[in-house]
């Protein structure tokens, strides 16, 4: 293996895994040919005739999809904290003695760090995917067997879809399902909404598992998964924790200055005249995210102003939007709460989408370039705009990518963010780990001062006039600076030791990840 | 009594952010030892144990076992910890170490400034200090009277003093709650040398308690070349306080404004504080009507549900009504709906802009008695006119210029 300077100037590894990588060459510069993966051609004739895909345990179907040492396994994170299956899995996976597992998740939770003991003992290999609190604690200590992947759920799409992953066997968590494999999220006592992140798995595995805790005589409808690219079909008593999945509310934060940062966000929009008609653009579940969409409701509703579709992260307080007109449509990539799950069940104008349609940076077009503005949030920015999502200033790994490097692409994309937390700056010369480069970063907007991107000399002169505290980025980073007792050292890693990589949206290495010391 | 040889300062626990806890151990023989244990060691690490090696010269400690636990402090709380526990340990060293000053604080206020919002900071929490003057409070209290326990008094002066220096207040007028007097006087040592606007002073029952404070203000000043024009709140919180009223509030010519306050009163009348008000009004009417008659502003008490904004807005417009000029806040989202309450309204101010149009017309004139419409129009009106006009240039409703 050896370090290539790519062209954000951080060094990557050729090779992660034992497997060849390309460097990160600047934005839409890599465009490979060729075809995509193929998935085996299947007869159906090899499949039951009356539809029965129902096999006893999760450890006969693993059985049956031929598991053994070394193999990609895939599952998706819509159970989020509250996900039973995927540790349910590993211990069966563990029994088995079965071992050098690559991972393969859409996301990870606090609850997966059950599998830490399996990291350790080398049943699993690494992940790809996400490395959250205690996984990528883990990670960042140098102690998992392989190398760590981050990816963007886009970017896990387009791996899929390119043949970079090649899954062995996908266990897909369905909160209702038939025999045939048809599933879906909105049903079910451990109903999440959609199951877009599953979607890439279903089509392109060699083996599919669903495993559902709400068996439906067939025809399960709505199919978001569909049956006919199910080979088996698991019954358990509970996929996970009913309280953890979806919370009964989402809660807007109540911190002040994250409100106030929140108030800024919808101002802008309103001052910078991205609120309009017909108008769109993307919100979360996170503190700031669902608050800022409040104040902005707020705005709309003086201005008689209606938005053509929001995109999700659906949440009440979106589907209130769409409930008093104030949206034509929610496109929804996960759901957060009771009321998203049932208007995504009810209400056709609320809409699931998958990591294809939203992120996939390898496809005929994808519609995150086409939403007006993208609010996110990120640890880590610096002076040149780039950002960082996946570690904190200490070094640690602490979460995964999401949907955040994709919605970069937005027409106006907006990180609103703390300019400081409690002493740790998030305004540096140089960001720890590199996941978003600075010229898809239009606008920072934090409590003590909005900092737009020079090159948007269209946003700089469209609030002009406006109220608001727009700043400098260098001038806040100082008056921050001042406030915490100066810069901050750098984290204390070991550059000999690459523990994790970050891929861009088209699968090429931006950055790496070091070893703390 | 036993030389005490160990103490400590801060807080410390799961859910503690932007403090910390430090513990000072005066031992005989080898040298200052430390340990450190932050939340931001790989950022701060250095630089704390700096802070830690200058502050053991500054208070030439030569022997010692200091203990820091860090959540993310910033440097004046570090350092204010450090000094209170080692104050513990030697109460007669009256050396002070300082945090830089902060230029952007060197600005002064007037007596008559607006003061239609002050935002309440419990003196021993930190964590609110760096961002409260982002709220636009027109004045900023660290308070080291009620939201401070018994056992923190010490603690939240060297806290206070140190926010005075460091802290960017971002314009706000920067006010100090003392403790009831006599603490209240020793609390004045902290404060006073560092630029404090206004002190208010709590529970208040008599001329005398103002005199005390006045002299001793007076007496710091002088000993520390103080140059500042420093005001005095009185606030009334008893059924005395309210008889004693006019007597406070023309105590002294440093009295800005008087304000009253509820919870201690209701609770000296024995009745409960109610949403309605009825138990308090004619203790908020008797304030208001000893404030204009001494010519002081007259401050209403805080609205204490937080999560009640459409009774705050109510009950800023009524007090308004009776005469208040402005509220106590004790969270930063009730300050927008203060600000906005208190404004006089459009109706408002396209009134009084005829009223005053015509009064200046008639002057012009030289006619005695203005007309407007059908309507008189005499002193007291153009008065109240002139009044309302001012505040809507304050507050940003009306140009300065608005005549041209």
């Amino acid at each position: 293996m050896k370090l290539i300077k790519n062209a954000a100037n951080r060094l990557v590894p050729n090779l992660i895994n034992g497997e060849e990588q390309i460097p990160f060459k600047g934005i839409g510069k890599y465009k490979p040919s060729g075809r995509m993966f193929n998935p085996k051609i299947k007869s159906c004739a090899d499949y039951p005739a009356d539809g029965n895909k129902i096999v006893n345990s999760l450890k006969e179907a693993l059985k049956k999809s031929g598991l053994k040492d070394g193999m990609t396994i895939s599952t998706h994170h819509h159970l989020r904290n509250g996900d039973i299956l995927t540790n349910i899995l590993f211990d069966t996976i563990k029994e088995m003695g079965i071992k050098n597992i690559r991972w393969f998740p859409t996301a990870s939770f606090p609850c997966h760090s059950h599998l830490i003991k399996y990291l350790e003992d080398g049943t699993i290999h690494h992940i790809e995917g996400s490395m959250n609190g205690p996984l990528g604690k883990f990670t960042s200590e140098g102690k998992m067997k392989g190398v760590g992947v981050l990816r963007s759920h886009g970017g896990r799409y387009q791996s899929i879809q390119d043949g970079e992953v090649h899954i062995d066997i996908a266990v897909i968590a369905s909160p209702t399902a038939d025999p045939f494999g048809n599933a879906n999220g909105v049903n079910g006592k451990s109903a999440c909404g959609g199951l877009g992140f599953a979607l890439a798995d279903s089509e392109y595995a060699d083996n599919v598992i669903v495993v559902t805790d709400n068996l439906v005589p067939f025809p399960c409808v709505p199919w978001q998964i569909q049956g006919n690219n199910v080979d088996y079909v698991v019954q358990v008593d509970s996929l996970g924790d009913p309280s953890k999945i979806v919370s009964g509310t989402t809660e807007v934060t109540k911190s002040p200055d994250r409100l106030l940062i929140a108030e800024y966000v919808a101002q802008f929009m309103e001052d910078a005249g991205i609120m309009k008609d017909g108008f769109s653009f993307q919100a979360g579940a996170g503190g700031t995210n669902l608050a800022f969409a409040l104040f902005l409701k707020e705005k709309m509703k003086s201005k008689g102003i209606k938005a053509k579709f929001i995109r999700g992260g659906s949440t009440k307080y979106l589907v209130e939007m769409l409930e008093e007109g104030l949206t034509d449509y929610i496109l929804d990539g996960q759901t957060f709460d009771l009321e998203g799950v049932r208007s995504m069940r009810d209400n056709p104008k609320h809409v699931n989408t998958s990591p294809f349609t939203s992120y996939n940076y390898h496809g005929k077009g994808n519609f995150a370039s086409i939403v007006d503005a993208a609010v996110l949030g990120a640890t880590e920015v610096d002076l040149n705009f780039n950002a960082n999502v996946v570690s904190h200033s200490d070094g640690y790994l602490l979460h995964g990518i999401g949907g955040w490097q994709n919605c970069l692409f937005s027409k106006c994309t907006i990180l609103a963010i703390p300019s400081f937390r409690d002493r740790i700056p998030v305004i540096l010369d140089k960001v720890t780990t590199l996941c978003g480069p600075g010229e898809l970063i239009d606008v920072i907007i934090t409590e003590r001062g909005i900092a737009i991107n020079p090159n948007r000399k269209d946003l700089l002169n469209s609030v002009k006039k406006s109220s608001l505290p727009i700043r400098s980025i260098k001038e806040i980073q100082k008056e921050v600076y001042e406030i915490c007792g100066g810069a901050p050292e750098k984290p204390k890693l070991n550059k000999d030791k690459i523990v994790a990589v970050v891929k861009w949206v088209d699968g090429t290495v931006i950055d790496s990840v070091y070893q703390i010391i | 009594m036993p030389e005490v040889k160990k103490a400590s300062a801060g807080k410390c626990g799961d859910k503690v952010r932007s403090d910390c806890f430090v513990e000072i151990e005066l031992t005989k023989t080898g040298g200052v030892k430390s340990t450190l244990i932050s939340k931001v060691d790989s950022m701060y690490g250095e630089s704390i144990n700096d802070l830690i090696i200058t502050m053991s010269e500054f208070f030439e400690i030569k022997h010692a076992n200091i203990s820091v636990e860090d959540f993310g402090a910033l440097p004046f709380t570090l350092a204010a910890r450090f000094e209170s526990a080692y104050k513990k340990l030697r109460p007669g060293d009256v050396r002070e170490f300082l945090p830089e000053v902060n230029k952007k604080n060197l600005y002064t206020t007037a007596k008559d400034k607006l003061r239609r919002s002050r935002l309440y900071l419990p003196g021993n929490e930190p964590k609110f200090y760096p961002n409260a003057g982002l709220h636009n409070p027109d004045g900023i209290i660290l308070d080291l009277e009620d939201s401070v326990s018994p056992t923190e008094k010490i603690s939240a002066r060297y806290l206070v003093r140190n926010a005075l220096c460091a802290v960017d207040f971002y314009g706000a007028e920067r006010m100090v709650r003392i403790n009831q007097l006599p603490m209240g006087l020793d609390d004045l040592k902290f404060i006073i040398p560092h630029n404090v606007h206004v002190i208010l002073i709590p529970k208040c029952e008599s001329a005398l308690t103002i005199k005390d404070v006045e002299d001793e203000i007076k007496m710091i000043c002088a000993e520390r070349n103080v140059q500042n024009d420093i005001y005095l709140m009185p606030i009334i919180e008893s059924a005395l306080g309210v008889v004693k009223a006019y007597e406070i509030a023309s105590a002294s010519d440093k009295i800005c404004a008087l304000a009253v306050g509820l919870e201690d009163y209701t609770a000296d009348l024995g009745v409960a504080r109610t949403n309605e008000g009825k138990e308090s009004f004619y203790a908020r009417c008797a304030v208001v009507n000893a404030a204009k008659a001494a010519g002081v502003q007259a401050i209403d008490t805080v609205f204490s549900d937080v999560d009640d904004m459409d009774g705050l807005r109510n009950s800023v417009i009524e007090a308004k009504s009776i005469g208040f000029e402005g509220k106590g806040c004790i969270h930063p989202r009730q300050i927008k709906i203060v600000h906005k309450a208190f404004a006089p309204t459009e109706n408002e101010i396209d009134k009084a802009k005829k009223i005053v149009l015509a009064f200046d017309e008639a002057k012009k004139n030289g006619i005695g008695v203005v007309a407007l419409g059908s309507k008189m129009i005499d002193a007291p009106v153009v008065k109240r006119a002139q009044h309302t006009i001012e505040l809507a240039i304050l507050n940003g409703l009306l140009n300065k210029n608005w005549k041209k």
